[in-house]
This record gives structure tokens, C-alpha cells and sequence, in this order.
């Protein structure tokens, strides 16, 4: 019996084990899924719960709902991981072995790492806020109910970041709905970010920077935060640079799971290095990290995630034949941006193109406006939460292609 | 592709002024390029986050991050940012003959 070990229950690995459970024969393969949470959780949604659009119910399910049968899901802290002897530790003296190790562990938050973040726990002034824990994004539901305008500012803390659009997606409806609560006028809306520009890719990082104009929302790049200043109420840089605020909304640092660092396998952000295209772990020719786990030059997102595990199945059923894989994976992302008032963009990208104003087609459904606002693309991301947990999940056919297409770009020269 | 003189040799560069071919690059061709963003004096603590970059590089095909830096190297990045004032990331890749590195996406 050979045996396939999955570590962590979210989206990479809920999607390898639909995916490869009706392509490998019950008989020779046992896979064994291992997550410390029951609960599977719709991150892209956390970004609707300030502004009230979604609730708690919205973005939760039992992990089990997603696990099919014949997989076995054992709920635990994954503790060691010996890659030398493929082997992995949870629940304190308990050994699993594998023959096929994934690491699947995502990337979490480590507001511990910047002094002054760790108001963000249960210490310190209520005036610090993060969106990105489902937790965070119901205290600043909260805390937005009695707000009576200042200045409110959006800080990334250092990239890589999953979901590099998020923190625009944030403002862009702070905006909105601060216009709404006729508040809009009392406050300053600041965006801050490491970034050269409002996004990384030169294209979009001019559309998106002129929305935010647009939108009189105040633009501070290159801004590394070292700390938190609660007492002033300022946000200050390595650069000596200040920004002040009344209410501080921030995306602290990402790290991939300890147990990752602690087995020597990760970066020095504990994420997994692996070859581009084939995700397989450059120190063990059984180990492979699918998701935000894996180090990779492209977005942590579910979309990326999405498609790469797809190419990568088909790899991993060559792979464990002794043929060689396929290096196929192109880096292709997918991210619908809510812009506020209904509206919403979509980017499309891979290592090699940026992001391009265009058309998506999409057979059935589409087509979308590439980088350009419209009511439809909106749809497409409330859309999107549907197609996660009824599609996507479960590793069902999805009308998306996994590698990227130029199919209605434009090319800007 | 454009090229510059610097310290008295012809190096290929990009239009930021950045090396673009890391094999042209000595340990001598530092100081000029230190010299051409304000920094005049290499010290030992240049030369200890030169030389990590340049080793890293050899190993790992990309720049290393400040982040990178501060844990592998063990330079905290305030320090980091004393060396190489107010854009770090950019002048130590710059001085060590290597694109800055990628923020990634
Ligand atoms: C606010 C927000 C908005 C987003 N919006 C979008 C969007 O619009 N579009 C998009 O494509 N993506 C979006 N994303 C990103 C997307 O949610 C992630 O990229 C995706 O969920 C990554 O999947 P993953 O399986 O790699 O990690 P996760 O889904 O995070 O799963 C990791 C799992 O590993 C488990 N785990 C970790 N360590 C251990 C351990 N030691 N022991 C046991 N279990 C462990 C965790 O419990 C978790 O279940 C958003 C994310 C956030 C936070």
C-alpha cells in the first residue's frame, strides 16, 4: 500500500485529495489529510464582513463537508515533519509515514513580528484592525459601527502577501461605504504600502493608482513599517518616515507554517522553495508544497492554487508512473477586484505577462472586462463564493483553463 | 543593451543603472559603484551584506530580500537601513552588481 500524506485541510489540499482520490486506485493508495481546524474557511469573503455585506455564516463550513469518502481526515496540530525519514508527527507521539509528502499549510499571520501589532491579539488600543483572521474582520465590523470619521489607514506590512489586491479591494469599499454613512467627508483615507506603486505589476499599478485618485484616496509607497507608535497614533518606517491615523487597518506579516521552519524545509518567511513549475521541493524528490505554502514568483491566491493544483495532479499521476512531469505551470492568477458601488475589475496574469486591459472570455458566462470597472465583474466575485464551495472544493470542472490566455488581451505598448 | 563605464571598466546596465550581467561584477568595481549613490566609505558592515548577497545570489539565482538579509545574514534591517540609506533594498543590489530584488507579486 503506497501512502499519500497531505498536510493541512484548505484550499490546495481539500482540492488535491478530491482530485486524486477517483484517480488512484483505493487498493494500492491510502491518503491521509491532516488540519489542527474543523472549520474550512472562505477567506475572500473576510473582506465583506467590516462593511456588513457578509456575516460569520457566510464563510464558514465543517472542513468534513469537502473531504471525500475514502480519504482519511485526521484533526490535528502538525508538529514535525522528518523528511528524511518520511515521516510526520502530530498529536504528540504520534508518527505518520508517507511514501508522497504535500505540504498544504497555507501562509498565516505574524503580527508578533512588528512591534506595536500585537494590539491586534486581545492587548492594547481598540484602533488597531486587521480583516485578514475571520476574527479580526468581525472586531472591525464592530468597531466600524460607532466610527465617526479620522483618518483611516491602510497598511500592508510586507509583501509577499496572499491576495495582493485585497488591501485596495478594502479601501475602495471603506470608501463606499463611508459615502454612505455620510462620513465620507470626516475622513482621510490613506493607503500604505512597500510597494514602489498600488500594485507591483507597472500596468495595473497605473489603472489601480488612478482609481485611487480618483477616489481621493492618498497613495504613501516604499513605506517598510518597523513599528507601531499607539501612543502618538502613528505608523513610522525604517526610513524614519510617519503616518498617522485614528484608525489603523493593517495586513501584518505572512509566514508560512512553524513546523515548516522547524524541518528546515522553508525560506527565511518559512514558506517552501520549489521548482516553478512542477512544485516539487528542490531538497526531497518526494515532497511537494501546492498552495501558499510553496515560494513561489507569483500571488498567494485560491485561484493560483486552483490551477496549479489541476496541472499538477496530472503530474503527480506521471510522476508516481516514473515518467517525467510536464513544466507546464505558468504562474496564471486570476483576481476579481471590488472596486465599491456595485462595481468590481478583473486581472488575469501569469509569471511572464502582467496584467492586460482587455476581454475575458468566458464560455457560458462572459465575457468580463479585463482592468476596467464594471457591474458584471462585481457579480463574477459574489459569483465566485458559489463556485468555491460547490465547485472548486470539491475538484469539479471549473469553466476557467488552468494556464493563462492572451484570448481578448490588448497588448499596451 | 546600454553600457557604462564604471571604476574604469564597461559594464552592461539596465535604465536604472543597475548591472544587468552579475559575471562583470568584482569586488574592486564596489567602491565606484557605492561612490555613484553616495556612499564613499565601503565598511567591514558593507562588506558583510555585499558578500551575503553575492553568495546568496550564487545559490539561489535571485536577490535577497531585506527580509532575507536580516534573518540569513543576521544584519537587522534597521541597520540595513543606516548602511544603505533611505532605499536599502535598491543600493545593496545595486552596489553588489545584482538586480534589486523582485517585491514579488
Ligand atoms: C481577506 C482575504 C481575501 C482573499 N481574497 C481572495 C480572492 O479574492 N481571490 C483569491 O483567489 N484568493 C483570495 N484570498 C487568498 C486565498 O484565500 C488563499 O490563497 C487560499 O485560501 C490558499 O489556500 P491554501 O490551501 O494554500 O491555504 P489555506 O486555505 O489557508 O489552508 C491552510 C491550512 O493548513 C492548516 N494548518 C497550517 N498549519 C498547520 C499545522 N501546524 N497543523 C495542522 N494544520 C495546519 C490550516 O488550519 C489551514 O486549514 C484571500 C485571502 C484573504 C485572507
Amino acid at each position: 500500500m503506497k501512502k499519500l500524506l497531505v498536510l493541512g485541510a484548505g484550499t490546495a489540499g481539500t482540492m488535491v485529495v478530491n482530485k486524486l482520490r477517483h484517480r488512484l486506485d483505493a487498493d494500492d493508495w491510502q491518503i491521509t489529510i491532516v488540519d489542527q481546524d474543523p472549520t474550512h474557511y472562505y477567506q475572500p469573503g473576510f473582506l465583506f464582513i467590516p462593511f456588513g455585506m457578509y456575516a460569520r455564516h457566510d464563510v464558514v463550513k465543517p472542513k468534513r463537508d469537502f473531504i471525500p469518502p475514502g480519504v482519511d481526515m485526521i484533526q490535528a496540530d502538525i508538529e514535525e515533519i522528518e523528511a528524511d525519514k518520511n515521516r510526520v508527527k502530530i498529536d504528540g507521539d504520534r508518527w505518520l509515514q508517507y511514501d508522497f509528502l504535500v505540504i498544504a499549510t497555507g501562509t498565516h499571520l505574524a503580527p508578533d513580528e512588528t512591534p506595536g501589532l500585537e494590539a491586534l491579539g486581545d492587548e492594547g488600543p481598540d484602533n488597531i484592525h486587521t480583516f485578514y483572521t475571520l476574527d479580526g474582520a468581525m472586531k472591525l465590523e464592530k468597531y466600524l459601527r460607532t466610527f465617526q470619521g479620522g483618518k483611516l489607514v491602510m497598511n500592508i506590512t510586507e509583501m509577499p502577501f496572499k491576495c495582493p489586491v485585497a488591501p485596495l479591494e478594502f479601501i475602495f469599499l471603506a470608501d463606499w461605504w463611508l459615502q454612505e454613512k455620510g462620513l465620507r467627508d470626516d475622513t482621510e483615507l490613506t493607503f500604505v504600502t512597500p510597494l514602489p506603486g498600488a500594485f507591483t505589476k507597472p500596468v495595473a499599478s497605473k489603472a489601480l493608482g488612478g482609481m485611487l485618485e480618483e477616489k481621493k484616496i492618498d497613495l504613501v509607497p516604499d513605506f517598510n513599517i518597523e513599528m507601531v507608535d499607539w501612543d502618538a497614533g502613528k505608523i513610522v518606517a525604517y526610513s524614519e518616515d510617519e503616518v498617522d491615523y485614528d484608525l489603523l487597518v493593517s495586513i501584518p506579516l505572512n509566514m508560512g507554517a512553524d513546523v515548516v521552519g522547524r524541518a528546515g524545509l522553508g525560506d527565511e518567511l518559512n514558506h517552501v522553495p520549489v521548482d516553478k513549475h512542477t512544485f516539487l521541493s528542490g531538497k526531497h524528490e518526494n515532497v511537494f508544497a501546492l498552495g501558499d505554502a510553496a515560494a513561489l514568483p507569483t500571488s498567494k491566491a485560491g485561484s493560483v492554487a486552483h490551477f496549479a493544483v489541476e496541472l499538477w495532479t496530472e503530474n503527480f499521476l506521471r510522476y508516481i508512473d516514473g515518467l517525467e512531469m510536464l513544466e507546464h505551470f505558468d504562474g496564471h492568477a486570476n483576481c476579481y477586484i471590488e472596486s465599491g458601488h456595485g462595481k468590481g475589475l478583473l486581472i488575469d496574469f501569469n509569471y511572464d505577462t502582467e496584467p492586460l486591459p482587455g476581454k475575458y472570455p468566458l464560455p457560458g458566462i462572459g465575457p468580463f472586462s479585463l482592468l476596467e470597472e464594471t457591474e458584471m465583474n462585481h457579480w463574477g466575485k459574489l459569483m465566485f463564493r458559489w463556485m468555491y464551495w460547490n465547485i472548486l472544493l470539491k475538484g469539479k470542472e471549473m469553466p476557467v483553463p488552468a494556464l493563462m490566455s492572451m484570448a481578448g488581451k490588448w497588448s499596451v505598448g | 543593451m546600454a553600457t557604462e563605464v564604471i571604476g574604469g571598466v564597461e559594464v552592461h546596465v539596465d535604465d536604472e543603472g543597475f548591472m544587468t550581467d552579475p559575471s562583470e561584477w568584482t569586488e574592486e568595481l564596489a567602491p565606484a559603484l557605492a561612490k555613484e549613490i553616495g556612499i564613499d566609505d565601503l565598511t567591514d558592515a558593507h562588506w558583510k551584506v555585499i558578500r551575503f548577497l553575492r553568495d546568496d545570489f550564487a545559490q539561489e539565482g535571485q536577490t535577497a530580500t531585506l527580509r532575507r538579509v536580516s534573518t540569513m545574514a543576521n544584519v537587522p534591517t534597521k541597520e540595513l537601513y543606516q548602511l544603505f540609506p533611505k532605499k536599502p533594498a535598491k543600493k545593496m543590489s545595486y552596489i553588489s552588481g545584482l538586480q534589486k530584488p523582485v517585491g514579488c507579486v
